[in-house]
């Protein structure tokens, strides 16, 4: 019936394991000497150069730019998904599905290319091609979520002399919260990914050691890059899962 | 009380300008502490009435009165927290918990914490649902039935004079449905609120309207007790709605024990009093006999159900 409902088993353990493996993983990684250790053959045999900078640095400015873009991304496509899904408006929903859709279909590096010029190099044009990546799985999700709430229980909610937003507040958003959760999981996972093309214009995080790496010819220092942004990735992912909200 | 004055719903087809009247005139009172049921084929107007009491609908003419104010004249979330609300659907909020639910009302009025979760637990009980197993459940882990009598304990919560039920036991299996319905009146006779009943089901008006008011197209074929309707059917269609089977109908909603008579019972086929007298009429045509024994809980003899009852009434 609801989305609610489909929730209703109890988180399996390996979720629970998962969340405690990526992130120790990606810990012992960043323990300095293993990662650049482990992939000293493919740098001829030289551990490789990280530009100076310890990994676990990069680490924590990569995260930082997610989880900032995260958190703007959620200031907007939360009240948006919420605002056209309001009755009345069914025209506007549709079109800002058409437009966040859209979104998804450009690449990342347009956006950042066009950005630009009127936004200068390093964090804004980034930010701004994250926050625009990652609208779209939370506009979405927040949309199917609210318009999956069951019509009886709205009726209910309606009936008992809730007041729009007391609807809202206590009914809509909890029971459409694991669907929203679900496309905010997606679109931190997706910027982990694209915040590394923010190093081309100077960002910083990991994409800066890929980016070294490729100029440089240095397999090792690229794939030093990729593994830590992978992981970072998966610990995310998993973590998110864990604070989902659902098992009613 | 609950007063509906020339009361009138009409939608305009934007396209064809086609006016349509899903309630026309009606006017009605809904006498207090007792259960009105509002009988009709579908899309007679009868839920459509029952949203605009409390305000889901608002009506295009006329006025509804409660308690002789008009209910134009109070903001509607304060309206409907004063009426109490059950839906077919049941509508339980799925997220939480059983008392939670039952406690929604009393907490959007702000009333302490503490105190509604105390009455949450008290009504869990009137309606049958042991508090300590049921509170802390989910919606999801009811059976319908146990969901429904929820459902009316989440509308009785904040204690309001009116209750308004659309399809209450339409849900249910016949089963619980009778279980449910024998529930209810037991607890209309010690509650007495003014309840408004939407159904189509016959059997259920009879059985539980004080009143009946049997709608069609939008506007009211009769009004009266069961039996008036029974009896005197004001109109061919409601004689036919009711169907010629109308005073079997109303004999299912009596028991034995509340026709049976002191008399001697010796020798008689012998009929437990919970069974409704319709079942008894069938006894008493298959043993060919014109009375019969009606028993007690315990297996004593009550009292004697005798055909002459019967005729009184059915």
């Amino acid at each position: 019936m609801t989305v609610a409902r489909a929730a209703g088993t109890r988180r399996p353990a390996s979720a629970r394991l998962l969340a405690l493996l990526w992130p120790a993983l990606l810990l012992i990684c960043l323990i300095p000497g293993v990662l650049s250790n482990l992939f000293a053959p493919l740098s001829a045999g030289i551990a490789p150069d990280t530009g100076g900078r310890p990994l676990w640095q990069l680490t924590l400015i990569h995260l930082q730019l997610v989880l900032g873009a995260e958190l703007i991304v959620l200031l907007i496509g939360v009240p948006l998904a919420v605002f056209v899904t309001r009755p009345g408006r069914a025209a506007l929903m549709r079109l800002t599905e058409t437009i966040t859709g859209l979104g998804q279909t450009v690449p990342t590096i347009a956006i950042l290319a066009l950005a630009v010029p009127t936004l200068g190099l390093g964090l804004p044009p980034t930010v701004l091609g994250l926050v625009l990546y990652g609208l779209v799985p939370v506009v979405s999700n927040g949309i199917a979520g609210l318009l999956a709430v069951d019509k009886g229980v709205l009726d209910a909610a309606r009936g008992v002399g809730m007041t729009s937003r007391q609807r809202l507040m206590r009914v809509e958003l909890p029971l459409s919260l694991p669907v929203l959760m679900a496309g905010i999981r997606t679109s931190t996972v997706y910027n982990v990914g694209t915040a590394t093309i923010g190093a081309a214009l100077g960002a910083g995080g990991l994409g800066s050691l890929i980016i070294n790496g490729l100029s440089q010819q240095n397999t090792g220092l690229v794939l030093i890059g990729a593994v830590l942004a992978g992981l970072l990735a998966l610990s995310l992912d998993a973590l998110l899962e864990l604070v989902a909200p659902g098992g009613r | 009380m609950i007063e509906l004055q020339h009361l009138e719903k009409k939608y305009v087809n934007e396209t064809s300008g086609e006016i349509f009247y899903a309630v026309k005139d009606l006017s009605l009172v809904f006498p207090d502490g007792k259960i009105t049921a509002l009988l009709g084929p579908s899309g007679c107007g009868k839920t459509t009435t029952l949203r605009m009491i409390n305000r889901l609908i608002e009506p295009t003419g006329g006025q509804i009165l409660l308690d002789g104010q008009d209910i134009m004249a109070q903001r509607p979330e304060d309206l409907r927290r004063q009426i109490g609300y059950v839906i077919q659907q049941i509508g339980l909020f799925p997220h939480l918990s059983v008392v939670q639910n039952v406690a929604t009302v009393p907490d959007l009025l702000g009333r302490p914490r503490a105190q509604t979760r105390e009455r949450a637990r008290e009504l869990l009980e009137l309606v049958g649902l042991e508090p300590g197993q049921f509170a802390d459940k989910h919606p999801h882990e009811l059976s319908g039935g146990q969901a429904q009598r929820v459902g009316v304990a989440r509308a009785l919560a904040a204690d309001p004079p009116v209750l308004l039920m659309d399809e209450p036991f339409g849900a249910l299996d016949p089963l619980a449905r009778d279980k449910l319905q024998e529930a209810f009146l037991d607890i209309q006779r010690r509650l007495q609120k003014t309840i408004v009943l939407v159904t189509h089901d016959i059997d259920e008006a009879l059985r539980l309207g004080d009143r009946v008011a049997l709608l069609t197209g939008g506007e009211l074929a009769q009004f009266g007790t069961p039996n008036d309707l029974v009896r005197h059917p004001e109109s061919e269609f409601v004689r036919q709605f009711l169907g010629e089977d109308a005073l079997l109908r109303q004999l299912a909603g009596l028991t034995a024990a509340q026709l049976a008579q002191p008399g001697d019972a010796t020798g008689l086929p012998q009929i437990s009093g919970t069974l409704n007298v319709r079942s008894a009429l069938s006894v008493m045509l298959g043993q060919r006999s014109d009375a019969l024994a009606v028993l007690d809980a315990h297996g004593q003899v009550q009292g004697v159900l005798t055909w002459q009852a019967l005729e009184e009434a059915g």
